[in-house]
């Protein structure tokens, strides 16, 4: 008994040292298994299973061993941890790309890589398969009378004539704990003039921080928030059938354009192996099934002077920029001080 | 003609060598075209680094005692304009990283504000550029040490470099075939002097030793002096040789016409029967000796005319019947008919009239010489595609002799050991057919017996 507790506590001592704090973990089994692939990603079991299954059909196989982190957790199991996994998913593309340019990734190249368009690949390390604006969540019951604002000057207008509809009720991811947050409140401060104002207007209505898209959209579908800002397209289309009270607002002057993206991080068992996932993602937009059961738009060729406020996110070294320790600190500086301004 | 044995060709030498000189000269190319090339992409990536960490080093600034920076967004971004190349940074104050890569080593060397110094190491598995850039910046009056180290991995250099390897090898052998080309066609022009002096020569009849004057290279003058005082040493030399036989010829006819004229003389009167004999054979041998003679000259006036032709335009026919009219008596004497048969049309040649009554002079001459008494020579010209002049017997014909060496000098027919001859009459009438361009054909007669040969001349 006492040997199977000092077992108990060494498996436990062992799991907190070295372990990523996963919020889901599945598995999914094959009759005849050949190969794992063990997936890490910041997308949710229930969104990304037809995918799982989808490629299960075509490599049967292959078992699937999908967890789920946040992005920053990703980001550690694989920087500082060394995590063995075979394909890293994630939503933090500055993350990615600093895992790519640091040497933590493998590169892969194939027919389906070559076929995704030029701003959707780094290096042949990071490969994006779908493309999430970001957009505006409001309640139609709170803004019901009120012009819906396509802009954000328009917002900024709107959300500093009507503090009796806006106070408490904005909600926005807190860019100090979310890497998407922060990744899109970056993209904004680079983009579009209005950012600084936009963030000390809402900081002055007590605007409520959010950890996770999931959460803002739900709020507002329960009327606790009046609007939501920068969240995620896909996961608000997504809700919008079990959410009635909502609707989505795509910016005209400026919409970020967030680029889910797949890795091979170098503690893979092989590049060829996690390839084939790889492939299957690169090549989503031809499974509009799969597109419509996820509402994870695919990667399409950009076509010229088509919804030019439509803009993807740099895949780059550009992205490191912000994730540099003192540009950081000083964002995030800047930002505290415009959001908490009581 | 026998030619020399051929060791090399000029031409192929040329070609060869210059083959050479241009591949050593393409790789010439491409070798400095590539180094150029490199050095150009390297300084390129040298320069935006030393871009980047000029302003990454000009973001610095001091906050309250405090060195912070504002990594500049363009710092990094004008770095990944191009490639898709790994990027990596450290910011150091007196020594101390406040920021980016704090493993990623310094470049070797020293920079003390003057300029940027540059390095290549590996680093996280690949092979890394990087610059080093300094400044200093006084905080509280006092002096702070700022290095900006940037660094780039070299996948698109890599990428640029293979394109230009790729540009320089197509231009490179692009070079070559169109140098080879050209040095094949400079070949060919260079010795085509040679080849135009060649033709020249070997186009010339078999006695034309007239100098070569036709334009030569300073290079090939001295060949063609050598080879014109050696023409005309022979010329002279043949000259000299014809002199001798006309010389002779003409010392022998006088004499031997003062022989026969005393020889019918005392023919006439003796009454003899055997002196009479010896005396006809005498006279007949001295008719003999003064013919040969006189052919002998024809010949050297042949091969002297024939040289400088003085060419008029002739009638055949008139040509001809006078040239029979001319020996009518000489056939009458062996009681030979010459019957000339003549084309409807006139038929006109280009000539030298002494040269072709000459040949044709000895043609019928020959032809009464070979034949019986109480015979017909027919002589029939026609203007079909060329002036054609037949000459046709009943004589012995040729025989089996070979009929292609009759018309060389001193050659004569086998079976004519009864009748005394020179040799020379085939051999005029060939030499003047040639000299105007034409032939002289021989054959034994098709109809029966005797000889058929025919002076064809090409028309006017």
């Amino acid at each position: 008994m006492r040997h199977i507790g000092f077992a108990a506590l060494l498996i436990l001592l062992a799991q907190t040292a070295g372990a990523l704090e996963l919020e889901e973990s599945r598995r999914y089994e094959v009759a005849d298994p050949q190969s794992e692939l063990r997936v890490l990603s910041t997308a949710d079991v229930e969104v990304f299973e037809p995918i799982i299954l989808a490629f299960q059909q075509e490599n049967p196989a292959t078992t699937v061993q999908y967890d789920v982190a946040s992005s920053s957790e990703v980001m550690r199991g694989l920087y500082e941890e060394g995590a063995a996994y075979d394909i890293a998913l994630s939503s933090a593309m500055d993350l990615q790309i600093k895992l790519a340019n640091d040497g933590l990734a493998l590169s892969y190249s194939s027919a389906a890589t070559e076929s995704l368009p030029g701003w959707a690949t780094w290096h042949d390390q990071v490969f994006a398969f779908t493309q999430e604006p970001t957009v505006l969540v409001i309640s139609k019951a709170a803004l019901e009378g009120v012009p819906v604002p396509r802009s954000r000057s328009a917002l900024i207008e709107l959300l500093r004539t009507r503090p009796d509809i806006f106070d408490s009720r904005i909600g926005t991811y807190d860019v100090r704990t979310s890497g998407a947050g922060y990744l899109f409140a970056t993209q904004d401060s680079r983009n579009t003039e209005n950012f600084w104002q936009l963030t000390e207007v809402m900081g002055r209505l007590n605007a409520r921080l959010y950890c996770c898209s999931g959460q803002m959209i739900r709020d507002v579908g329960d009327g606790r928030l009046a609007i939501a800002y920068n969240v995620l397209g896909s996961y608000a289309q997504s809700r919008l059938a079990d959410t009635p009270g909502i609707e989505i607002v795509e910016m005209d002057d400026y919409v970020s354009v967030m680029l889910r993206s797949a890795l091979i991080p170098v503690t893979a068992r092989s590049a060829d192996e996690s390839g084939r996932m790889i492939d299957f993602l690169a090549t989503l937009s031809a499974r509009p099934d799969l597109v419509a059961q996820t509402g994870l738009p695919a990667v399409v060729p950009l076509r010229p002077n088509e919804a030019p406020e439509r803009r993807p996110i740099r895949l780059g070294p550009g992205l490191l920029v912000f994730l540099d320790k003192m540009r950081r600190e000083t964002f995030l500086r800047s930002w505290v001080s415009s959001m908490e301004q009581r | 003609m026998r030619s020399g044995d051929a060791t090399g060709s000029i031409k192929r030498r040329l070609v060869v060598q210059l083959g050479l000189v241009t591949a050593l000269l393409s790789i010439a190319f491409f070798l400095a075209v590539r180094v150029v090339a490199e050095k150009a992409a390297t300084d390129t990536q040298d320069n935006i680094l030393a871009a980047s960490a000029t302003s990454i080093v000009e973001a610095v600034y001091s906050d309250s005692g405090e060195v912070r920076l504002e990594l500049p967004y363009s710092a990094i971004t004008m770095l990944s304009t191009v490639s898709e190349d790994r990027v990596f940074y450290r910011v150091l104050v007196d020594g101390e990283t406040i920021t980016g890569y704090d493993d990623l080593p310094l470049p070797e060397g020293r920079a003390t504000g003057i300029g940027p110094v540059f390095d290549t190491y590996p680093f996280r598995g690949e092979a890394l550029r990087t610059v080093q850039v300094a400044r200093t910046l006084s905080v509280q009056d006092q002096p702070r040490q700022v290095n900006v180290v940037v660094g780039q991995t070299r996948l698109g250099l890599g990428a640029i470099s293979s394109r230009i390897t790729t540009n320089a090898v197509a231009i490179g052998t692009a070079f070559f075939l169109v140098a080879t080309a050209l040095s094949f066609l400079a070949a060919q022009n260079a010795i085509a002097p040679l080849d135009r002096l060649a033709q020249v020569v070997a186009r010339r009849g078999p006695n034309d030793l007239r100098p070569v004057t036709a334009a030569a290279p300073v290079e090939l003058v001295p060949l063609v002096g050598g080879l014109n005082s050696f023409m005309e040493r022979l010329r002279q030399a043949l000259t000299r040789s014809e002199d001798l036989i006309t010389e002779a010829a003409h010392r022998v006819r006088t004499p031997l016409a003062t022989v026969r004229t005393q020889a019918e003389v005392i023919h006439r009167q003796t009454d003899h029967p055997a002196s009479k004999k010896a005396l006809r054979e005498m006279i007949r041998a001295v008719d003999e000796s003064s013919r040969s003679a006189g052919q002998l000259l024809d010949h050297a006036m042949v091969t002297f005319r024939s040289d400088q032709l003085e060419t008029q335009e002739i009638n055949a026919a008139d040509l001809l019947r006078d040239v029979v009219d001319r020996l009518q008596p000489t056939a009458e004497l062996k009681d030979i008919h010459l019957a000339l048969e003549l084309d409807d049309d006139p038929v006109t040649v280009r000539g030298d009239i002494i040269l072709l009554q000459n040949a044709v002079r000895n043609l019928v001459d020959n032809a009464i010489k070979y034949s019986p008494a109480d015979t017909d020579i027919l002589i029939k010209l026609s203007g079909e595609g060329a002036c054609q002049m037949a000459f046709i017997d009943q004589g012995r014909g040729f025989g089996e002799a070979d009929l292609t060496q009759l018309t060389s000098r001193f050659s004569r027919g086998k079976n004519v050991d009864d009748v005394v001859g020179s040799g020379l009459g085939l051999t005029i009438a060939d030499d003047v057919a040639r000299a105007h361009g034409g032939a002289l054909d021989i054959c034994s007669n098709q109809e029966g017996p005797g000889a058929c040969v025919t002076l064809v001349l090409p028309l006017s």
